[in-house]
């Protein structure tokens, strides 16, 4: 629970770049949400532009197939390996297997049961299966490792053309620049250890605080849009033994095809965090004014909480 | 107000409607024609940056694994091949026919006698697992060019003395990567004899696709002008009976 007691801290680092911010003046309209007596309306501002509503959107669909569909690819071989080979053979450091009674996940030394979710589980028939992944996480749910190439394969392109086209949008547009990144104030690590605290407690900004993205969300927005993306969609060519030829260079940047397949995995799973967590703060920060912002691209900025300065 | 436990439950069965939305997709056949356009796609691109000899990357002998997975067929059933077999393949011939001016019948003596190419290379299962031997073999250039590839020949097809089911495995290849250096028909893995798990006596290796397309156990190349006739049409047996990608370049 959010404590009630006023923090004389939790605007200040933000109040630095403010009038930074008062061009977006222009693009606001103050409309007010309730009519009547209760606390005065808080003002809506137009917080997403129509190129990141679109592919927001299209982008999520395409995600969610990517990481379905290459789950099941994983199914088909549920080792990793650092290097340039690796096969049954070889040590793995990530398996995700079975014994005669129990799923597991290993990495590393370290061995976890996982019975019902990794390794060994019941399907929607109710037989068991020790694939790794389960079937209500993959594309398709049933065993297919070529069905899900070519899902993983052909949206692929969904993922990179549109990705590309919104990089260059956001640059162009500076988007990128104005919103996204971070100032020099907001990356002290005070500043950056105070919004953490913040978040822990779901004491997010509020009024002319909420106006722009926080440090974490800043940080997390530009480490999807230049750190992961990037890092999937490379990691993923490096694996194709004809981009092999194309550009060795990809395969000595992350060290081997399998170590580019390990990478590609891990990736994968800070991309799945960041989803939950995104996911997880909508949820918490108000699920219909965050949805609303990114349909229509009108935020209504969250009044204080009781005892705060607007 | 739509309270929050509402929304995630509208997510929950969204979520559940994708999964089961998927699957019926899988299985359309119109989108399962809109999904093989991102192969061609994908085929295309990669045409277009890769030079069509540039080579997969080589690597030293330090580098290679320290035993190469077998994989597929590890001894083909029939009593043919193993007669074959129990004698070194010393009757064992290969076949070049089909769309060429010589059809040829060599031995596994004469081969050993041409020229051959010796390369470290790196083997992709389209699984994901991948393995690294060293590979000696003729260049299938060598052979096409012994034969005579008619003009009219844009594939060439590989048949195959290992049993699936019913039929004989077999791959297929265009000229490209027909007439690319490292195309051999090797005999030779990390310094010996070709062992019979790894496609005794021939096998091919095409380096710049996956490993379903380095069809073992060898027995017959054939230049065609459409796949249309081979099999079931889509260029190869993985190809034919799972719809894996006849491009195998990802």
């Amino acid at each position: 629970m959010p404590s009630p007691r006023p923090d004389p801290l939790a605007n200040s680092g933000r109040r630095v770049y403010r009038q930074e911010t008062v061009k977006v003046e222009a693009r606001v309209a103050s409309i007010p949400d309730r009519i009547g007596d209760g606390p005065a309306p808080m003002p809506s501002i137009y917080r997403h532009r129509l190129p990141t509503r679109l592919w927001h959107w299209f982008n999520a669909v395409v995600v969610i197939v990517m990481l379905m569909s290459g789950l099941m690819i994983f199914n088909a071989h549920p080792r990793l390996y650092w290097g340039r080979y690796g096969a049954n053979l070889d040590h793995a450091w990530l398996e995700i297997g079975s014994t005669p009674t129990q799923g597991i996940l290993r990495i590393g030394p370290v061995t976890v049961p996982t019975t019902g979710v990794l390794g060994r589980w019941t399907d929607r028939r109710g037989n068991i299966s020790t694939r790794a992944f389960p079937g209500w996480a993959t594309i398709p749910t049933d065993y297919s490792l070529s069905a899900a190439r070519r899902w993983h394969l052909a949206f692929a392109w969904l993922l990179v053309l549109p990705g590309i086209a919104y990089w260059l949008w956001s640059l162009a547009s500076r988007h990128v620049q104005r919103d996204l990144a971070p100032r020099r104030a907001e990356l002290a690590p005070r500043h950056i250890w105070h919004d953490v605290k913040q978040h822990a407690r779901l004491r997010f900004p509020t009024g002319e605080a909420a106006r722009d993205y926080n440090v974490l969300q800043k940080l997390s927005y530009l480490g999807v849009l230049f750190g992961l993306l990037p890092l999937l969609v490379l990691t993923g060519m490096a694996m194709s033994p004809m981009l092999n030829a194309t550009w060795p260079w990809l395969l000595d940047l992350f060290g081997g095809r399998q170590s580019a397949r390990s990478l590609h995995f891990i990736a994968m799973a800070g991309m799945a965090a960041f989803i939950a967590v995104h996911v997880l703060m909508v949820l918490l920060a108000g699920p219909l004014n965050e949805m609303r912002s990114m349909i229509t691209g009108r935020y209504r900025l969250p009044a204080p909480r009781h005892g705060e300065e607007a | 107000m739509i309270s929050r436990r509402a929304l995630v439950g509208f997510g929950a069965s969204a979520g559940g409607l994708l999964l089961s939305g998927c699957d019926r997709l899988t299985a359309s056949p119109s989108f399962r024609e809109a999904l093989q356009g991102g192969e061609a796609l994908s085929m295309r691109a990669q045409r277009l940056l890769t030079d069509r000899g540039a080579l997969a990357p080589e690597f030293d002998a330090a580098q290679r694994s320290p035993v190469f997975r077998a994989n597929g067929t590890r001894r083909p059933a029939s009593a043919d091949y193993a007669a074959h077999a129990a004698n070194g393949f010393a009757d064992w011939r290969l076949r070049v026919d089909g769309l060429v001016a010589r059809p040829l019948r060599v031995s596994m003596a004469q081969i050993g006698t041409m020229p051959a190419r010796t390369q470290i290379t790196r083997h992709d299962c389209v699984e994901g697992w991948s393995a690294i031997g060293q590979w000696t073999g003729v260049p299938l250039k060598l052979l096409l060019d012994q034969a005579g590839v008619r003009p009219a020949a844009r594939y060439i097809v590989f048949h195959c003395a290992d049993d699936y089911g019913p039929v004989r495995y077999y791959e297929s290849i265009d000229l490209v990567d027909a007439f690319h250096p490292q195309t051999i028909l090797a005999w030779g893995l990390n310094g010996r004899r070709l062992p019979v798990e790894n496609g005794a006596p021939l096998r091919l290796r095409v380096e710049r696709m996956l490993g379903y397309k380095h069809a073992k156990y060898v027995e017959r190349v054939e230049a065609v002008a459409s796949l249309a006739a081979i099999g079931g049409g889509q260029g190869g047996y993985w190809e034919d009976s799972n719809d894996y990608e006849w491009y195998a370049g990802i």
